[in-house]
């Protein structure tokens, strides 16, 4: 038997499910990070506390070496993965609006959830304002349909992007993410 | 009383981070899809905005996409996003952690705090639509998929944080 497990076809029920238990780990994870609290969070971005960069590439890691592996073995079908659509143009743009809401609200869509769900105000407030924002955002994107459809490439990946192999391109991102592993506990070492 | 202990210390990252990547690839051998958030809040709105006005939602080239079957309310990642509240309130509940208040520093107003994480959401809304994800949807998931769109999401998001940084650092200090 090769995975995904529960495909398209598959029943409903049994998908929404998974998707409630994910997110039961996804959210624990998350707080037993420390990454419901927005000081504790924001402190990637004055150098006191490296936690977003360290939990975020070690999950990275962990899920693209285990696809990469299953995948090798035959016990994972990767590409029948949905892997994220590149719109080139709108992700830049996008990527900056969403890195300024991130400095000013210390919390990002699934961290706010947490930290919502801890109790932290903050994190209830960050979620309105999302949800607010989608409002807004889907009622007037009409006018700027032709910049949101722009430079579409499907589902690109860096292996194609850079005519390398896949295997060489994961190995390229371990080495990245442990030279990062290693930047980022020297900042934490000099702001202590 | 529970909530008069001690919080627990945080665990260690690398492994809070592990945990994490195995979650998610948990997520693609049992569904063939990633994890993610902001869609959750996008199929949200479009039921709200599909309710009230069914022509508005229809017309918006982003609620129309949560319209078709199963519905903006059986959305995959809605459902997800119930399990993070339930799996972060667990977390926090055995820690010691749960508690009512606002994460700020002592000098910044609880209702300036509150605007800021408001107006915060509001933009990274704004982004999450451009970039179809978040952090994420596009960094993490599309980041372990080596998709080009989410290096870039993540480039370009950290960047962005780290330029405006220097300006934010009253609401952070």
């Amino acid at each position: 038997m090769s995975a995904p497990l529960i495909t398209e076809g598959g029943s409903l029920i049994s998908s929404l499910l998974a998707a409630l238990a994910l997110g039961v780990g996804f959210g624990f994870a998350l707080e037993r990070g420390g990454l419901g609290n927005a000081r504790k969070l924001i402190g990637q971005f004055y150098g006191r506390d490296l936690s977003v960069l360290k939990v975020m590439f070690s999950a990275l890691l962990v899920a693209m070496l285990g696809v990469f592996w299953l995948g090798r073995f035959g016990l994972l079908e990767v590409s029948a993965l949905y892997v994220p659509h590149t719109y080139l143009w709108p992700q830049l743009v996008g990527g900056g609006l969403f890195g300024a809401g991130l400095i000013l609200a210390g919390l990002c869509p699934g961290t706010a959830c947490v930290a919502a769900a801890s109790g932290r105000i903050d994190g209830l407030f960050v979620l309105l304002g999302i949800l607010i924002g989608m409002l807004g955002v889907g009622l007037l994107l009409r006018r700027f349909v032709a910049f949101f459809e722009s430079s579409a490439h499907g589902a690109w990946t860096l292996p194609e992007l850079l005519g390398l192999p896949y295997g060489v391109v994961v190995a390229g991102v371990v080495v990245m993410a442990l030279a990062a592993f290693a930047g980022a506990e020297w900042v934490e070492r000099r702001a202590r | 009383m529970s909530a008069q202990r001690t919080p627990a210390a945080y665990a260690d990252p690398y492994l809070a981070g592990a945990g994490l990547g195995l979650v998610l690839l948990a997520s693609f051998v049992l569904v063939g899809r990633g994890l993610g958030a902001s869609g959750a809040f996008a199929s949200t709105a479009a039921g709200a905005v599909a309710a009230v006005a069914p022509g508005s939602a229809a017309d918006s080239p982003l609620f129309s996409h949560y319209l078709s079957d199963p519905g903006p309310w059986l959305e995959w990642l809605s459902f997800e996003l119930i399990g993070v509240l339930i799996g972060g309130f667990l977390s926090a509940g055995l820690a010691g952690r749960l508690r009512i208040g606002i994460e700020r520093p002592r000098q910044l107003a609880p209702s300036s705090r509150l605007a800021f994480a408001f107006g915060g959401g509001v933009l990274m809304a704004a982004g999450a639509v451009l970039a179809r994800g978040c952090t994420s949807g596009q960094a993490l998931t599309g980041g372990a998929l080596l998709s080009v769109g989410g290096w870039l999401f993540l480039a370009v998001a950290f960047a962005a944080a780290y330029a405006l940084a220097p300006l934010a650092r009253r609401l952070w200090a």
